[in-house]
């Protein structure tokens, strides 16, 4: 590798190496012009329209509850602030350090998924993955999880190897194992989403990372197996298999567990190419979407934004996947590289399978739509998913 | 970066494009190709219809009182589709339900079964998806404990309805005239375009019979339909449209209570007397009608019973106990529906059929105690001769020898037992003309038409009966010739003839037709018209008991006007000369006994007494009449069936409804100079459920209400 010298480059590295002739945090500073700025005002966009959409969805079941009409916009505003300061808390980190406190993050986070398994944890909407502090405040580990699934497998699989073009075989059984370790305890929540999560990030994780075809290959068998097992010997929960014949045909049982998915498709099919206006939803307005403001925000934008609004909110969370992508291959070494991949397999993911439930080509599972849903942990995780994507970038290569 | 990375990326790049092209291709879908369906499901989705049931109509009597109104009332409603959906189907909930109304659980369950082949009453005749009255006297606390306590009634409701209700003003029933209602079925529903029956907790009700469903669709109104917005929970947010319901129309009859009041004692008093006397008196009937107009002033059927057991459902037993067999069918109106042999009120056609066919109106002819028929003697009643008399003094002792000659005279013309191509058939073309035989198309429903025999007739029923006449002529008839052996070799007789000759039309059948015996049948209701025709000077109306249906408001929505009256084809100078004879028959004929002591001099009273045997059964009585014989007004006509002579049952209740329609002995007069009183301007209104208007009663106009001159 070749670096070009010029004043620019000088300063980059510098901050990829040891720190220079000027002070830390001046040279923290600088870097903040090679931050990637579309990504920033892509997620910003998303987060501003979220917000909106988070209100729509709220202030009418709030006024009929005689509550702060905008308390619940009000509350997501500070969450999206306190995600925007830890996003670019990872940001100025130098994310190569990250590897350091991998063993810690790693424990921490399979911790706090015992620990939803205990006393401690609580069911909401069917699913036992929070953890309730108090005060109103409640944690879902499981969406931090993501983050620390990330960060682990990244180090596992990014280990600098010699000749090798992919990770040899005890390094994808390791990962595999050690991240097996906290999707089973995601499972046994049961959060069918955020497995579905863990398995593409862990897919799109292996490919990236140069791993041989015939793990790819028997990974996706393995999983196909274990679905097939997982139907057969009943193990998933009565709600789940309710959740997928809903999916097959949602008029089956409109009041049951068809009812969402029937609903939401109603909301969003109504809204026709310019929707009603925002604040404007029928449907939105009557609360017929339950989980309107979380899993189901998506259909808020397709009843009150149409066809129009519905397609910019997919354009933009594409942008993100592109830059996130793009992050990914201009990387300054391996570890980066699957960072970044890890976070747009997650993101991408969650985006298709949140807005495919919605239009009813996915089961409906409990997954959030990135920067857009209502939500504390999963705002924090995504935001911090966003930094590690500006951490990569402002510590990128710079040539191409 | 190596190759293998770098261009696992790229297919990264393209799968997440691709994932993100599918999602924006079915919104496209969704959204624009769709939307149209969408938006209707939405709407569909968001908005509840809600059938607000209109307040029907009350029917009034000529001068504006209530004969049938509506009261409000709490109505506990059980709805099967919620009840169904209950874990246990809805147990527990009709066993809270049964404690709170005091009833039972089985009573309850029974009554929101639903009727069908093999279920007895209680069960619901009306749609499943109906929610189903079960008490409609509830108290406003029991109401309350059922609204208070939704969840633990899911599916019960408790709301204010309007019930029919009879006041029966001046002690006058008329409940078969009236009808009642019953609750639609699930067929009539159908029919009913474009009413999605949601959330609505009324009784959907349609008029079975009587004027209730004669006039149905004018008395029902139009439903409301509010269209509310519900949120998700069904909760209401607001209403979307707004179509308050209309009331329906009150109905105007010709019916005076005062009169119809009257002829409802007259008929029960006389049915009473003749049963001391030891007849068995077992159904009657008494119509008044205006002979000008044909409108019906009272129309008096017994049994009767009281229609508003009809409300709130009926049960077997009860239905049982009150309009069955053992009851005599209350439900029947004989006025309409019952048909007997008319017997000598039938001579009025008989004579107007032989002046037509040439006979001298003022000739004299015998009247022997038998006349001979071909082999059969046919006697006068209790074969009492009265030697030569003309036609006036043969309906006023009645004669019936005089009528057997002129139906075997023109029998034998016609041919006899080989009949001519085209036999004429005087006494039958004529009884037809007057009405006899068919509907009088009066405005209530199930009318039956009667039966005038004829050559026709004879063939079908023989055809019928052929097998049964033929199998005792063969056999005789053995169980009867154990105890009755004479009676039994006249029935072999007949059987016998009957066998071999049955469809012909023999000289006895003639004979019998020509004084309203053997098989000819008549209701109650066609014989007051055939003698309002005498009395009006040949005009055959057709009878009319609605007058006017009558806007809330009070204004007149439509006059019920009768059709064109049709002729008889009698010379006007006949007419007269019946009429005459008529009127010598209380004073001095066969009615005289009955008219013993009654002020002709205020009214005139004309009428023709029958006495019509029946096989196996007491006579028919009958009293036909007019009054005023000079220039009549109104015919009354009454029936008893099994009364025994027309003189001695029919012929004193008609005499007691002229006495009260004219105030004689000391009664006050319900006429003012021999007309009905026109009705008074102003209506009491009528009390609709909370919420809903009054209802005013008809317009005073005058005649629209009250009999036409």
């Amino acid at each position: 590798m070749t670096r070009v010298s010029g004043p620019m480059n000088r300063r980059a590295a510098g901050t990829l190496g040891g720190y220079g002739e000027h002070g830390v945090w001046q040279r923290r500073a600088a870097g903040l012009r090679r931050l990637d700025w579309m990504l920033v005002l892509t997620v910003l966009a998303l987060s501003v329209g979220g917000a909106f959409l988070v209100r729509s969805a709220t202030f009418q079941i709030l006024t009929d509850q005689g509550q702060d009409p905008e308390g619940l916009l009000k509350r997501h505003v500070l969450n999206l602030l306190i995600g925007f300061g830890l996003g670019g808390l990872v940001t100025v980190l130098d994310y190569r350090l990250l590897r350091a406190y991998v063993p810690i993050l790693y424990g921490l986070a399979c911790a706090g998924l015992l620990a939803v398994l205990t006393p401690l944890g609580s069911t909401i909407n069917g699913s036992h993955s929070w953890i309730v502090i108090g005060g109103g405040f409640q944690v879902q580990p499981s969406e931090f999880a993501k983050v620390g699934l990330v960060v682990l497998l990244a180090m596992l699989l990014g280990e600098p190897r010699d000749g090798e073009v992919g990770p040899g075989r005890r390094d994808v059984l390791l990962a595999l194992a050690l991240a097996g370790l906290p999707a089973a305890l995601i499972m046994l929540q049961p959060d069918l989403g955020t497995t579905l999560v863990f398995t593409a990030v862990v897919l799109g994780m292996l490919a990236v990372s140069g791993a041989r075809k015939r793990w790819l290959a028997g990974l996706v068998g393995g999983g196909l197996l274990t679905a097939f097992a997982v139907w057969f010997f009943g193990l998933l929960k009565q709600y789940q298999i309710d959740r997928f014949t809903a999916f097959m045909d949602p008029s089956a049982d409109p009041r049951g567990a068809g009812y969402n998915a029937q609903q939401a498709r109603i909301a969003i099919g109504s809204g026709n190419l310019f929707g009603k206006g925002l604040f404007q939803g029928e449907q939105t307005g009557g609360h017929f979407v339950p989980e309107q403001q979380t899993d189901f925000i998506f259909t808020v934008a397709g009843e009150e934004l149409g066809f129009v609004g519905a397609a910019v909110i997919i354009v933009l969370l594409g942008l993100v996947m592109w830059r996130g992508l793009r992050i990914a291959s201009q990387a300054a070494d391996l570890f980066g590289t699957l960072v970044a991949t890890g976070v747009v397999c997650w993101l991408a993911f969650q985006t298709f399978e949140n807005i495919g439930m919605t239009v009813g080509i996915m089961p409906i599972t409990g997954l959030p739509l990135p920067f857009v849903s209502y939500g504390g942990s999963a705002t924090f995780a995504n935001m911090i998913a966003f930094g590690l994507l500006q951490a990569v970038h402002v510590r990128r290569r710079t040539f191409d | 970066m190596n190759s293998r990375t770098h261009f696992r990326l790229v297919v990264l790049y393209v799968l997440v494009a691709a994932l993100l092209l599918v999602l924006a291709g079915r919104l496209w879908t969704m959204q624009v190709l769709d939307g149209r369906h969408y938006r209707q499901v939405a709407a569909d989705n968001r908005t509840r219809d809600i059938v607000v049931p209109a307040v029907r109509g009350v029917i009034l009597d000529d001068q504006g009182r209530l004969l049938v109104r509506n009261r409000t009332a709490l109505v506990v409603s059980v709805d099967r589709t919620t009840l169904s959906r209950q874990k246990d189907g809805g147990k527990a909930v009709l066993g809270r339900l049964a404690l709170v109304l005091g009833t039972g659980y089985d009573d309850l369950s029974k009554k929101i079964r639903l009727c069908g082949p093999g279920i007895q009453r209680p069960c619901w005749p009306g749609s499943p998806y109906q929610p189903i009255p079960v008490d409609d006297r509830v108290s406003a606390k029991r109401a309350l404990q059922i609204m208070e306590r939704q969840e633990d009634f899911p599916g019960v409701t408790a709301a204010v309805q309007a019930v029919r209700e009879y006041p029966r003003p001046e002690g006058a029933s008329a409940a078969q005239a009236l009808g009642y209602l019953q609750p639609i079925t699930q067929a009539e529903l159908d029919q009913r375009k474009g009413l999605k029956v949601t959330g609505y907790s009324g009784v959907d009700l349609i008029g079975r019979d009587g004027l209730e469903a004669t006039y149905d669709a004018e008395l029902r109104g139009e439903p409301g339909l509010r269209k509310v917005v519900v949120d998700s929970q069904g909760r209401v947010t607001g209403t979307a449209r707004d179509r308050p319901p209309t009331p329906g129309g009150n109905l105007v009859t010709s019916i005076d209570a005062g009169v119809q009041g009257a002829a409802e004692k007259a008929l029960e008093s006389a049915i009473k007397d003749a049963r001391t006397r030891g007849r068995k008196a077992d159904a009657g009937s008494a119509v008044v009608m205006d002979v000008q107009t044909g409108r019906l002033v009272a129309m008096a059927s017994y049994p009767s019973y009281d229609p508003s057991i009809w409300t709130g459902g009926i049960s077997q037993d009860e239905y049982d106990a009150l309009l069955g067999k053992k009851k005599g069918e209350p439900l029947i109106s004989r006025v309409t529906q019952g048909q007997f042999a008319p017997g000598s009120t039938f001579k009025v056609s008989s004579v107007a059929a032989a002046v037509g066919d040439g006979y001298d109106l003022h000739g004299t002819y015998p009247c022997p105690g038998s006349f001979n028929v071909g082999s059969r003697a046919f006697k006068n009643f209790e074969g009492q001769a009265h030697g030569q008399m003309d036609l006036h003094r043969a309906l006023v002792v009645s004669c019936d020898t005089i009528f057997y000659k002129f139906a075997y005279e023109q029998w034998l013309r016609d041919g006899g037992t080989k009949p001519k191509k085209k036999p004429s058939d005087p006494m039958v073309a004529m009884a037809r003309q007057w009405g006899f035989g068919s509907r009088s198309g009066i405005d209530l429903p199930g009318e039956t038409t009667g039966r005038i025999p004829d050559r026709g007739w004879k063939r079908s029923y023989w055809n019928a009966t052929r097998k049964a006449a033929c199998k005792g002529a063969k056999d005789g008839h053995p169980d009867i010739a154990r105890t009755d052996p004479a009676r039994a070799a006249y029935l072999k007789a007949i059987d016998s003839e009957n066998c071999a000759e049955g469809y012909l039309w023999r000289a006895g059948d003639a004979a019998n037709l020509s004084v309203g015996q053997g098989d000819v049948l008549v209701t109650p209701l066609q014989l007051t018209r055939a003698y309002a025709a005498v009395a009006n000077g040949g005009r055959l109306v057709v009878p009319r008991v609605g007058t006017a249906i009558a806007r809330p408001d009070g204004s007149v929505a439509r006059r019920i006007e009768p059709p064109e009256a049709k002729r008889l084809p009698v010379d006007p100078k006949v007419l007269a000369y019946i009429r005459g004879g008529l009127a010598g028959v209380p004073k001095s004929g066969t009615a005289a006994g009955a008219f013993r002591g009654f002020d002709f001099g205020k009214v005139a009273v004309a009428g023709k007494t029958g006495t019509a045997e029946v096989y196996g059964k007491d006579d028919t009585s009958w009293f036909a009449s007019f009054a005023p014989a000079g220039k009549p007004r109104y015919a009354v006509v009454a029936m008893i069936s099994q009364g025994g002579t027309g003189g001695e049952s029919a012929a004193p209740a008609v005499r007691e409804i002229y006495e009260a329609m004219y105030g004689l002995k000391g009664k006050k007069p319900m006429l003012k100079d021999g007309r009905l009183p026109a009705a008074p301007p102003g209506q009491p209104a009528v009390a609709g459920p909370p919420g809903q208007p009054a209802v005013a009663g008809p317009p005073g106009q005058p005649g629209v209400a009250g009999a036409a001159p």
